[in-house]
């Protein structure tokens, strides 16, 4: 049996640096957004975003942890064992944080 | 056989029904800490979606801001708040076993290892807001 070569070191750096941009950058993010702005603490019109270090911050902040979903998800449905085919769920889920980051790269170049 | 993965068909699979991991609060726990990775996603495709507001003018931005303040929300980012936490903290833990910090020949106790890492996101979680209110201008 040869050795194959697989992609698949790729997916677990992404989902390693998903993972750690996930633990140290969301939390707050989800109090700034998900509290602070809506309930008025903090004022926030929008303009912070299009400056390009801000977008290029957010690229990273989005993407990489769309990777880390894609990669938990994955391999947690195959072992809940609902009977989920393994090849359409790859797909789905590397093949979403892809679609993902392209649609981030998307939106970024165009606010 | 010179491959590093054994051969499939000799190996022993156990029968598992889907709630096996219902069986024990350890198990339960693990889920948790895999389905927070859903809720980070979900939370960061609806900040997209409010940054994409952007591009229809701050009138819409703002519109889409003020519904975030429903109770709906609310609860949604508690939770996702909560599911986040818990990942930053199991994820320490993880690492703390997987890449061993040592000074010299000694290896520091993952406790410790833990909390300097949540110093850390500490730290970064106030140069996040002080740089989100100071770029505001």
């Amino acid at each position: 049996m040869a050795e194959k070569k697989t992609i698949e070191p790729l997916w677990w750096a992404l989902f390693s640096a998903g993972g750690v941009v996930a633990a140290f950058l969301v939390p707050i993010h989800i109090f700034i957004f998900g509290f602070a702005v809506p309930l008025g603490w903090l004022a926030d019109t929008g303009a912070i975003y299009r400056h390009v270090w801000v977008k290029l911050y957010l690229f990273v902040l989005i993407a990489l942890p769309l990777y880390h979903w894609a990669h938990r998800f994955y391999f947690t449905v195959n072992d809940m064992h609902l009977g989920v085919p393994r090849k359409p769920l790859a797909l789905l889920c590397y093949g979403g944080a892809v679609v993902g980051t392209l649609v981030t790269a998307w939106v970024l170049l165009r606010i | 056989m010179t491959g590093t993965r054994p051969d499939k068909s000799k190996l022993y699979y156990p029968k598992m029904t889907p709630t096996w991991w219902l069986k024990r609060p350890n198990y339960i726990l693990f889920m948790l800490r895999e389905f927070s990775s859903v809720f980070i996603a979900v939370f960061l495709v609806v900040f997209l979606i409010q940054i994409c507001q952007l591009t229809r003018g701050p009138e819409a931005y703002a519109d889409f801001s003020q519904r975030l303040g429903s109770p709906g929300w609310i609860t949604f980012h508690v939770v996702a708040l909560l599911f986040a936490l818990y990942h930053s903290i199991t994820w320490f833990y993880s690492s703390a076993i997987v890449l061993p910090m040592r000074i010299g020949e000694t290896e520091i106790p993952r406790n410790r290892v833990v909390a300097l890492n949540l110093a850390l996101l500490a730290v970064v979680s106030f140069v996040v807001l002080l740089l989100f209110i100071s770029l505001q201008g």
